[in-house]
């Protein structure tokens, strides 16, 4: 079973969002590295873009699989999370303590519209 | 008949079909129903034996001419030394697959990595795949790749004086698609790029060249790739890799993306195949490149191995999200370049593309002496280079005399173009191979005819 | 045993190969400019330096730690892994072929043109399709050229919403993946309890932005589509079209024609069914033979033959274009060629029925001891699962796989189709005797009784081969992909 953290908000592509400060940390949940294994590999979205809703804007790879990061809000990419380049292997220790990116600003209304813990649970338990 | 090739008797079939528990082979077929098999038997010829096929192919054979090739556009008679037949046509090469089982397959792992080295060390790039189809699919690779590599992009630039067909390639890969690809047009047999900064915007992922180019000259990059990065955008210089043993390598002039195909580096002519596609890139690209990639690691003991890496891009795993389709690709043709390579090292590399050039620099000397022709234009060349006659008719006559002496003099570019405009160039290609007697008798016969 | 890398047997000054010295006028030689300096190279490039004898020492200890069908059975599922003809090696090295340029005058390659052209008719009759082209150099490139040809059929037609292709989930990787660069979208379609199309969810799928159905007949099972008739009614009512992917034709030669199954468009893998061989990976053969329908999109230039001999058409307006620099791979059409007019039209035919007793037998004496989840029988390969091992021993398919390597055998395909929980599936091809077939069950129940007795042992397999299973993290994570 893997673990949920509340207070964060969730896409239907496994990502989190985290507000901080004005600023959205984004994520991949538990579940998304558990399926995926030993991660070797995560691709870093250049800095200072403007991604849309549902646009694909990065990649994690295992040896045997690539996952399409989907970005869950709008939003410009202000920072990216250089500590994975050397070890990606980061986000399988620890998934909630190491994002993937920032963004700043982010679409509010987006944020809003992600799933809660529960029904991100819920969406877990009806795959 | 008995085919050598199943090995089964009577009685095996018998106990075969006993231990599956039909009564027949065509048991086995009942689930194709009798809608669908055949009754008849389809209708090519019978079997025949080995002595039959070889002397059939042997009448076959006998309707192909050999004379004595002064042709390239893309393909190019070069000098290769026996160690590349006989190695090549090792069994155990010849007749394995793709090397997904590592443990089994070091051998030929190991190689592909010496010819992505090889590649690398050529075109003074980063990183290297382990081949694709050939020059003009390479090309078609290297746009897919700056598309993907440019968010939002739509556009490749190609030069106009890339090969023909490889053009062709890219018009058809195009069709259909959201992508577009936009000439740069030429002046003087070389691409033009004063316009390139007008043709530049958010939409262009890129823009591919050819150096030597279609009409066998070398063009001069300066400035180009700054330019291009300074758009964002990517350059991918297509080249003959024996050129760049004298010629500026792709890493030289700043490009991001080389390609080529490996024909020149110890490949026969083949009625134009197999040949070997090349593609090298800067490392921040790796990930974005099409095809297999070998890499080096270790077993559990230490003990150094190779296996096929960065499997994520590909295929069987990204399925329609995969950098490129390419599964099967030319690995067979690619050790052949990495066994030519091995033989020639660099210095026999140079060799071969300075006595080229040389030689081609003979032959265009004195056809340029000769009335009714002209080199055209004034720019550096390396093996090939264009020839252009003053009447059709004359140019008919040059190339009947000169296949009366066994000579196929050039290759006519309007037969690639399909352009009335190209109607009088002719192509002629000199490698390290023409000997000074072939050379004198091309020039002698070229005199009979232009006098 | 492992081999060193040539460049680091490298010594300044020796050569393996010697150019004869440039022979024009000493005159002529002075007066030759170099190349501009801003065209010269700068850097030289490290290639190795060595005798003419450790090249060859070189090439002969690599070949030996690989493992072809030359050395061994190799039932690799999908891959028909067919012995390749030593006439076919040696006709393709005869110089009337190899000394060929593709552009000399169409008067002076009669031969080669001859042998495409009738290579194509044998094509065109052994699929039950019209024409063809041999340009595409493997398997994917002829389901790129396939679909372009498709895409283009309804931009003529003015069907631009056609967008989407079919294809089941148990279909090979470069499917979606050529769908996806020829500009289509992917919709998957379901397989139902017997591993076959699921009619409802196709039928749920098909609508007017359908461009086409791809299906492998048999599947990547070893099924055949025994509906296919059908499935081809509703394709086509709605619209569509049916592509082949011909990587199982091996299965069907001589007896059915995917023409009459009512595909429009097939890719044959020469490099499969037609015996060439794979070249370490390639350089294969994807020609693509079409209906009526598709004929005049083929790529340029088609060939005719006139009374004045064989030429090239390039006059085709709606023909997709080119999709080789030249003509395909000529040498390997010759190889295809050369083993249809020895086998003949009865030779085809025993060739498939072959490779289906021989698959059916494999799978009776293998099933008696490893689960066979779909068929009870099956075409020219079958899939079965290691999932119970795993559950009761811990044992993968790919452990099974990694000990069949010490037993001498290359493995089968392992995880393909993904249907199958722990797949391994055999195409054993009509090429190994009742003999060889019965040596390998043994091996593979040796390898069974292992898993039992010693998972352990099993799990670190391979153990005889000159490296063990390699680190494949590391080989992403610290890339050394060159010298």
């Amino acid at each position: 079973m893997s673990t949920i953290l509340e207070n964060l908000r969730y896409s239907q592509d496994h990502e989190w969002v985290r507000i901080e400060a004005q600023k959205a940390y984004v994520g991949i949940t538990d579940h998304a590295q558990s399926e995926l294994g030993e991660i070797v590999y995560v691709e870093l979205p250049p800095v200072g873009e403007r991604y849309e809703q549902g646009e694909e804007i990065s990649t994690v790879e295992s040896v045997k699989a690539a996952s399409a990061i989907i970005n869950p809000i709008e939003g410009v990419v202000s920072e990216v999370n250089e500590e994975l380049d050397g070890s990606p292997e980061l986000i399988n220790e620890d998934c909630w303590a190491n994002h993937l990116y920032v963004l700043s600003p982010f679409e509010q209304s987006q944020y809003d519209g992600l799933l809660s813990s529960d029904e991100y649970a819920a969406y877990l338990s009806s795959l | 008949m008995i085919y050598p090739y199943i090995p089964h008797t009577d009685a095996d079939r018998r106990a075969m079909l006993k231990a599956i528990g039909v009564e027949s082979i065509d048991e086995l077929f009942s689930g194709l129903g009798a809608d669908l098999l055949l009754e008849d038997s389809i209708p090519i010829s019978h079997g025949r034996t080995e002595d039959e096929v070889q002397r059939m192919i042997n009448s076959i054979a006998q309707r192909n001419v050999r004379g004595i090739p002064f042709l390239g556009c893309g393909c190019y008679d070069h000098i290769t030394p026996a160690t590349v037949k006989a190695l090549s046509s090792l069994p155990s090469f010849v007749t394995a697959y793709t090397p997904y089982q590592a443990e089994m397959s070091q051998g030929l792992l190991q190689a592909i990595y010496e010819f992505q080295s090889m590649i690398c060390e050529i075109t003074g790039l980063d990183v290297a795949n382990a081949s694709l189809y050939d020059g003009a699919n390479a090309a078609v690779e290297a746009a897919s790749l700056m598309l993907a590599a440019k968010r939002k992009s739509r556009v490749v630039l190609v030069s106009e004086t890339i090969h023909p067909f490889a053009l062709k390639v890219l018009t058809t890969w195009a069709l259909g698609t959201e992508h577009t690809i936009t000439l740069v047009p030429q002046q003087g047999g070389i691409a033009d790029f004063e316009v390139l900064p007008s043709l530049l915007s958010d939409e262009v992922a890129g823009l591919i060249v050819q150096t030597p180019n279609c009409y066998g000259l070398l063009e001069d990059y300066t400035g180009i790739a700054d330019l291009l990065h300074a758009n964002g955008s990517l350059l991918a210089i297509s080249a003959d890799p024996l050129s760049l043993a004298i010629q500026k390598s792709q890493a030289e002039w700043g490009a991001d993306i080389a390609i080529g195909d490996t024909q020149a580096l110890g490949l026969p002519l083949a009625f134009g195949g197999p040949s070997c596609g090349y593609m090298a890139v800067r490392q921040a690209l790796l990930r974005r490149m099409p095809g297999r990639v070998v890499g080096a690691t270790v077993d559990k003991e230490g003990r150094r191995g190779y296996t096929l890496t960065f499997q994520a891009r590909e295929q069987h795993i990204k399925r329609e999200r995969a950098t490129s389709n390419i599964c099967s690709n030319q690995a067979l043709a690619a050790l052949m370049t990495t066994i030519h390579l091995s033989s020639l090292g660099w210095g026999g590399m140079v060799e071969a593309a300075e006595q080229s050039y040389a030689k081609a620099h003979y032959l265009a000397y004195h056809l340029a002496q000769l009335p009714g022709v002209t080199l055209v234009w004034d720019k550096p060349f390396w093996c090939e280079f264009p020839l252009v006659f003053n009447d059709a008719k004359k140019m008919r006559k040059f190339l009947q005399e000169l296949r009366n002496e066994g000579i196929f003099a050039g290759v006519r570019l309007s037969s690639l173009t399909r352009k009335n405009s190209d109607e009088l160039v002719l192509l002629v290609a000199v490698t390290e191979k023409r000997s000074r007697e072939e050379l004198e008798l091309y020039l002698a016969a070229a005199r009979r005819v232009l006098k | 045993m492992s081999e060193p890398l040539l460049i680091d047997l490298s010594k300044s000054g020796r050569k393996a190969y010697c150019y004869p010295p440039l022979d024009l006028p000493r005159g002529f030689e002075q007066a030759l400019p170099d190349l501009p300096i801003e065209l010269q190279r700068q850097k030289a490039a490290r290639l190795p330096e060595v005798a003419e004898l450790d090249v060859v020492r070189h090439f002969t200890r690599l070949s030996s730690l690989v493992h072809g069908v030359d050395n061994g059975m190799y039932p690799l599922g999908s891959c028909t892994m067919k012995y390749n003809p030593k006439l076919g090696e040696h006709i393709a090295a005869m110089e009337e072929f190899t000394q060929i340029h593709p552009l000399q005058d169409i008067s002076t390659v009669q031969g080669c043109l001859s042998v495409m052209y009738n290579l194509l008719e044998d094509l065109s009759s052994i699929t039950g399709m019209s024409w063809g082209t041999l340009q595409p150099c493997a398997g994917a490139h002829g389901e790129y050229t396939g679909l372009k040809m498709i895409r283009s059929y309804f931009l003529k037609r003015g069907e631009t919403e056609r967008t989407k292709v079919l294809i089941p989930v148990s279909a090979h990787g470069t499917n979606p993946a050529s769908a996806s660069v020829v500009g289509f979208e992917v919709v998957e379609v379901k397989s139902n309890k017997e591993g076959l199309v699921d009619i409802d969810d196709l039928a749920s799928k098909l609508d007017h932005t359908v461009a086409a159905l791809m299906l492998t007949n048999p599947n990547t099972l070893g099924l055949f589509e025994k509906d296919i008739i059908k499935i081809s009614e509703m394709v086509h009512k709605a619209g569509g079209l049916l592509y082949y992917d011909g990587a199982n034709m091996n299965a069907i030669m001589g007896m059915a024609t995917p023409g009459d199954m009512g595909f429009d468009v097939i890719h044959l893998n020469l490099h499969k069914t037609f015996s060439t061989p794979h070249g370490g990976g390639g350089p294969g053969s994807g020609p693509v033979m079409v209906n009526d329908r598709l004929r005049p999109f083929l790529p340029k230039p088609d060939i005719e033959l006139t009374d004045s001999g064989y030429v090239y058409r390039w006059d085709d307006e709606d023909s997709i274009g080119k999709v080789s620099m030249f003509w395909g791979n000529f040498l390997v059409v010759l190889r295809a060629y050369v083993y249809i007019l020895r086998m003949g039209s009865e030779g085809i035919k025993a060739a498939s029925r072959h490779a289906v007793l021989n698959a059916n037998y494999l799978a009776a004496k293998l099933g008696q001891r490893i689960s066979i989840p779909y068929g009870k029988l099956c075409m020219h390969e079958f899939v079965a699962s290691a999932s119970v091992l795993k559950e009761q021993y811990g044992v993968t398919a790919q452990d099974v796989a990694k000990a069949l390597i010490d037993e001498g055998y290359h493995p089968p395909t392992v995880y393909f189709p993904h249907l199958v929980d722990e797949a391994l599936m055999f195409e054993p091809t009509e090429s190994e005797s009742v003999e060889s077939l019965d040596r390998f069950v043994e091996a593979f129940f040796r390898i069974l009784d292992m898993a039992e007795d010693d998972p352990e042992t099993l799990k670190e397999a391979p153990h005889r081969t000159p490296v063990g299973r390699l680190d494949e993290v590391r080989a992403v994570k610290e890339p050394d992909v060159r010298y």
